[in-house]
């Protein structure tokens, strides 16, 4: 197994600690004159997205992790679990709700989303910045009510809830921000 | 091909440090102070535990670049400058370069510019002085208050560094949530060093410059150990708004001291896993010919450059760091 020593700690590294991934987000030299050399690190949990603060002096190491980015197509959901193919092997994955979290929200058949792979098991993906969805639900639009400023909640053809203007209607296509979960645009199709 | 050749300090700093150049030259000329040069590769390194060279060949035949001489780059100028104190200098300063390695950081490039003097007969209180007045010329701050390593432990982590005991200073940095890295609980000097850099040295020199003073005698590194109780080495940092900007010493002159100093050093390089450096120099043979009783001290000229022009990084002091050299 590779290993980093200290002087390789940077940010954007990863690395695992008791068999458990971590990104490396921060890291500060800080050494007195004569003194011993300190590595204060900040990490990010790749399974449950927390971070860890670690100290580490100079000279000390950690192991790399095996965590690699593929490109993978979101096939079909059953129940809790969700199936995923890698674009280039074809190899299939499947991923469990908790470990979707957020995604499932943004997720429609044929979406090519980014998937981490720790060990070449899946641990985590993530849609496109932008995905283009339907709205599968919306209470029909109020006369009048068409000026700015307003909102209302629609359902998409995922099933997730999200907060559009409220004259977008039913059965329109919308462009949906990933990373804030917010409406981005009315697309016409 | 480099997208990255701009430099990363501002024109307006770089002119900055151009006067700052000047102003350190005036500084010590004024005083009688002679500019002078030595080696920055040397058969001869500074031997500390947390001092770490680099180290270059010189080839006896070029085609075999890596048979030949081991010289060092210097970790700073001291050898050197004690050597031309011990043969008739009075008073000399000189800005150079000074060379350490894995050391990068907001506050680190291991290549940096370093200001270094030395004056005849100056005492341990003299050597105080003149870093104050250097530091009040350049940055234009009010003059350094003295604080002993003692009274800044026990002001800022409650503990007396020099009588407390190791558990005691465990149970300080637990108190103040400073993680201790594996390996280093048994280390006295080490947590002493964890205390200073992560709790006591961020809060001095926060409204007024502060010299640092009286440290333990097992940090007395070239500093002479004074014989009071408990014994503390004449040894003297300069802290601006937490950052540490200057080391002195009141110079140690027995070479049996020093011996014993490099080979404890040396020892302690080696249980860390790293190579041992040479036990015996030229500044060993110029302190059996004696040295004269003088204090020396050496300021890091990047980190001056920053904090007067009010930048957070050294990098935004210097034209190329190591990244982009």
């Amino acid at each position: 197994m590779a290993t980093y020593n200290t002087s390789d700690f940077r940010k954007g590294i990863k690395v695992q600690i008791d068999g458990t991934p971590y990104l490396m987000v921060e890291c500060n030299f800080v050494k007195p004159g004569k003194g011993n050399a300190l590595y204060k690190c900040r990490m990010r949990n790749l399974l449950l997205g927390t971070m860890l603060d670690r100290t580490y002096k100079g000279g000390d190491s950690l192991e790399s992790a095996d965590v690699e980015d593929i490109n993978a197509q979101f096939l079909y959901r059953q129940g809790d679990t969700f199936f995923f193919m890698d674009q280039e092997s074809y190899e299939q994955y499947e991923l469990s709700k908790e470990k979707v979290d957020e995604a499932w929200k943004y997720l429609k058949e044929g979406m090519v989303c980014s998937m981490t792979l720790f060990n070449n098991n899946p641990i985590a993906v993530e849609p496109p910045f932008h995905v283009v969805l339907k709205v599968e639900y919306a209470e029909p639009t109020v006369r009048g009510n068409t000026a700015t400023g307003l909102s209302k909640l629609v359902k998409l053809e995922t099933g997730a809830e999200i907060s559009v203007p409220s004259f977008i209607e039913q059965n329109q296509t919308i462009k949906v921000d990933t990373r804030t979960g917010e409406y981005v645009e009315r697309v016409k199709e | 091909m480099f997208s990255d050749f701009h430099p990363t300090a501002s024109w307006k700093v770089l002119r900055l440090r151009s006067d700052l150049l000047h102003r350190t030259r005036d500084f010590f000329r004024t005083r009688g102070f002679l500019e002078i040069e030595t080696p920055l590769l040397s058969h001869d390194v500074v031997v500390d535990r947390h001092l770490d060279p680099l180290r270059v060949t010189l080839p006896d035949d070029p085609r075999h670049p890596e048979v030949g001489r081991t010289m060092w780059l210097q970790t700073s100028p001291e050898f050197a400058m004690k050597r031309l104190m011990a043969a008739g200098g009075e008073a000399i300063f000189q800005i150079t370069r000074a060379f350490r390695a894995a050391e990068q950081g907001r506050l680190h490039n291991p290549e940096f510019t370093i200001v270094e003097w030395y004056r005849q007969s100056d005492s341990y209180a003299d050597g105080m002085t003149l870093l104050s007045d250097l530091a009040e010329s350049l940055l234009g701050l009010p003059r350094a208050r003295r604080v002993t390593y003692k009274e800044a432990f026990q002001t800022h982590a409650g503990i007396d560094p020099h009588r407390g005991t190791v558990a005691e200073v465990l149970a300080a940095l637990e108190s103040l949530q400073v993680e201790v890295p594996a390996g280093l609980a048994d280390d006295r000097d080490g947590i002493l060093d964890l205390l200073l850099s992560q709790i006591v040295g961020p809060r001095l020199g926060v409204d007024q410059p502060t010299i640092l003073c009286e440290y333990p005698p097992t940090q007395a590194a070239l500093s002479q150990v004074r014989a009071s109780e408990p014994p503390v080495a004449e040894r003297f940092e300069l802290y601006v708004r937490g950052i540490e900007l200057a080391n002195g010493y009141h110079e140690l002159l027995d070479p049996q001291v020093l011996r014993a100093r490099n080979r404890a050093n040396n020892q302690l390089r080696a249980a860390d896993g790293k190579p041992t450096l040479p036990d015996e120099s030229r500044l060993l043979a110029a302190m059996e010919h004696g040295l004269p009783p003088c204090t020396g001290c050496a300021l890091g000229f990047d980190r001056v450059v920053m904090l007067a022009a009010g930048v957070s990084t050294i990098a935004e002091a210097m034209a190329f760091p190591i990244d982009r050299a």
